[in-house]
């Protein structure tokens, strides 16, 4: 594959939720190593658009490409088989199971052969989790629920990973911290990332491009410290200054 | 001050159980006060009885009731706290007690039959074996359906249908094609499971409580299809005559040849009785072991992460349909060998025994129990089916007894008697079982 190819590449996903158009021809391309944030307002459809990629729901027109292969009409389990992996919005963990079983689970498509040494990878990322892995999921506080997300979505050795809303809900220092655990496995790892955030400075300061969504379709897109300066955008997503 | 506060909590009690009082004789009025009955003295005529006391016992016990808790319980500024649970299993029992419990009941089931011989005489013993036959059996259809309802979270109400497949496949081989218990064994469990996957397949896409009124449905239909398909099944008369099985090819029977005579002993009908016990004995203790060993494996995990989640599982790239098909297959396995015990057992089964009030016992046996606890489902069937044999002298307040009981557990160990969960991997050797005392939030 060239390197002008991207990796994902959504062309004119149009989704409906029965009557009601979410997306209006999206386009949108991430290419490998990079990380791409999508920003907008709540009810912009950035979500929607995140989870049309995962194959529920399906977009009705358009087109999700995926290392030059189609799958905008494959099952939600083959696509997350492909190495694509998502921490969905509100973070999903297994409230119940363990830390150690929730990061069971997030590997267990790709088999086990290299799980002992993916677990201390995730570790090493994120500390707390191992000393936590005999605590249930639901015992975590906000921040760790969410490292154990993106934990558990590394477990599948994804090329790709889809991040809705890391930062949402938390104290600003721990978004600091996931974020740079984000920084270092795009760096590192060369993961290549796909992030939607209302956090707008922090995912663009984070970003190599970024897209801005309203109401269904992208209205401006560009490299994370160009759409940073942009007025239209602070005065739209940066109100109130950096925090 | 202390004396007005005093005062406006009687008044809000009593207005409260006024509301109540009233609201219980509208209600009995018609529900208590007017009954029909047929006079036996004039024909068949029928007349209407009033009985207005019984309606004012009932408005003034209710008065009397929602009064009392009203000023001891809720409408006090300190509730006192019902420590009644400490008389049950703590939900964070540890390890310890819950192995002595495990091998204490293991112990107990595996001499049982012996020690009430010793006891009781082979005559006198014969009900209580009897009544343990029955609550093995109840064991192994709640960890059947614990598979389903507390690994899977599937709700399944209609658990008796493959109970039913189960002992029909065997009572209607052996009719018909004269085959043996130990050959139909397998097959009715594979005609269980085979008929939880065409069950499964179209519904399994339903959530909650969806799920549950399609699985009910089901239930009734294969009930009322066996009571209607008079040729093949017999319809209302069921099947009678169903081959006993025999051990290892020796018939328990009096005479040459039987059990009792090859071992050189005196021909006893409890022999049967006794083999039965550990015949199901071996199959509950079956069914318990390969749900253990799947719970450790990625199959079971899998399970209990749908139950959890189940969008987070298909962003994880499990593919949930499959996923339930296995729980719903296995489960009904389970059911199928326990039906076609059931047969062998009776000798004879109509489709008066497959009803949904079986489905909602066994049901009741594995929340009561608490999901997806193995020593739950015990103690429950222990509690429910035991119990509910040796209330049969109180005929009439058995259900009321029952209904009681279930009440008073729910309210107290409202995850079921066993709540932890015992992880299924660990990576330290001090792993504990995780109280649900500890994780109420965000899960109800």
């Amino acid at each position: 594959m060239s390197a002008q190819q991207p990796l994902l590449s959504i062309r004119g996903v149009q989704t409906f939720y029965g009557k009601i158009q979410a997306l209006h021809g999206v386009d949108l391309d991430v290419y490998e190593g990079e990380i791409v944030t999508l920003i907008g307002a709540n009810g912009a459809g950035k979500s929607t658009l995140m989870m049309t990629v995962c194959g529920t729901p399906q977009a009705r027109n358009g087109s999700v490409t995926y290392c030059g292969e189609d799958i905008t009409y494959k099952p939600t389990y083959e696509i997350m088989r492909t190495g694509i992996a998502q921490s969905p919005e509100g973070r999903r963990i297994f409230p119940r199971m363990t830390v150690l079983e929730n990061l069971m689970m997030g590997g267990m498509v790709a088999g086990n052969e290299h799980f002992e040494e993916d677990l201390r990878r995730a570790f090493e990322l994120f500390p707390r989790l191992k000393e936590r892995q005999q605590q249930r999921g639901g015992t975590l506080s906000g921040g760790e629920q969410q490292m154990l997300a993106i934990a558990r979505a590394l477990m599948s050795r994804p090329r790709l990973l889809l991040l809705d809303e890391p930062s949402l809900g938390l104290a600003p220092i721990i978004v600091a911290q996931i974020f740079d655990a984000i920084r270092e496995l795009n760096r590192t790892d060369g993961l290549t990332v796909f992030l939607v955030e209302q956090n707008a400075y922090h995912a663009l300061k984070l970003a190599h491009r970024g897209y801005v969504m309203v109401n269904g379709t992208i209205t401006m897109t560009g490299t994370g410290k160009e759409l940073l300066s942009r007025e239209e955008v602070k005065a739209a997503y940066l109100e109130g200054g950096a925090h | 001050m202390q004396a007005r506060q005093k005062d406006s909590l009687l008044v809000a009690s009593v207005k409260d159980s006024l509301g109540a009082a009233v609201i219980t004789f509208a209600l009995a009025c018609v529900m208590v006060g007017l009954r029909v009955d047929v006079a036996s003295g004039r024909g068949a005529e029928l007349f209407l009885e009033h009985r207005w006391l019984a309606v004012a016992v009932a408005v003034l016990i209710v008065f009397a009731g929602r009064l009392a808790m009203n000023i001891f319980f809720w409408k006090r500024e300190d509730p006192p706290s019902l420590n009644l649970s400490g008389l049950m299993p703590k939900g964070g029992l540890g390890a310890n007690s819950s192995n002595i419990i495990k091998y204490g009941l293991l112990g107990l089931a595996v001499v049982l039959p012996f020690v009430l011989m010793f006891w009781l005489g082979a005559r006198g013993s014969r009900q209580y074996i009897d009544l343990a036959i029955l609550v093995l059996t109840y064991v192994m259809l709640g960890w059947g359906l614990n598979i389903v309802v507390g690994l899977a979270g599937l709700l399944d109400l209609g658990y008796v249908a493959f109970y039913a497949v189960g002992a029909y496949s065997y009572a209607l081989l052996a009719h018909y094609f004269g085959f043996s218990f130990w050959l139909c064994l397998p097959l009715a469990g594979i005609l269980a499971a085979f008929w939880g996957i065409i069950l499964g397949f179209p519904v399994l896409r339903l959530r909650g409580d969806y799920l549950a009124i399609v699985t009910l449905a089901f239930g009734e239909i294969i009930r009322v299809v066996l009571l209607n398909w008079y040729q093949f099944t017999g319809g209302p008369d069921g099947l009678s005559g169903i081959p006993r099985p025999s051990f290892f090819g020796l018939e328990f029977s009096r005479g040459e040849g039987g059990f009792a005579s090859f071992f050189g002993l005196d021909y006893s009908s409890i022999h049967r009785i006794i083999f039965l016990y550990y015949l199901i004995f071996a199959m509950a203790l079956f069914t318990n072991f390969v749900t253990m060993r799947l719970r450790r494996m990625p199959i079971g995990r899998a399970w209990e992460a749908l139950r959890e989640d189940e969008i987070a599982c298909r962003a994880l790239g499990i593919n949930t349909t499959n996923t339930k098909l296995t729980a719903f297959a296995l489960g009904a396995m389970f059911a199928g060998f326990a039906g076609s015990f059931f047969a062998t057992r009776q000798g004879f089964i109509s489709p008066e025994s497959f009803t949904f009030l079986e489905s909602a016992i066994i049901l009741a046996i594995v929340v009561l129990g608490g999901l997806g606890s193995q020593i739950g489902v015990v103690i429950a069937a222990i509690v429910m089916i035991g119990g509910f044999e040796f209330f049969r002298e109180f005929e009439e307040y058995r259900m009321l007894v029952f209904g009681m009981i279930m009440v008073v557990i729910m309210v107290w160990k409202p995850r079921g008697l066993i709540s932890s969960r015992t992880p299924s991997v660990a990576l330290s050797k001090n792993a504990k079982g995780i109280s649900a005392d500890l994780v109420q939030e965000g899960h109800g």
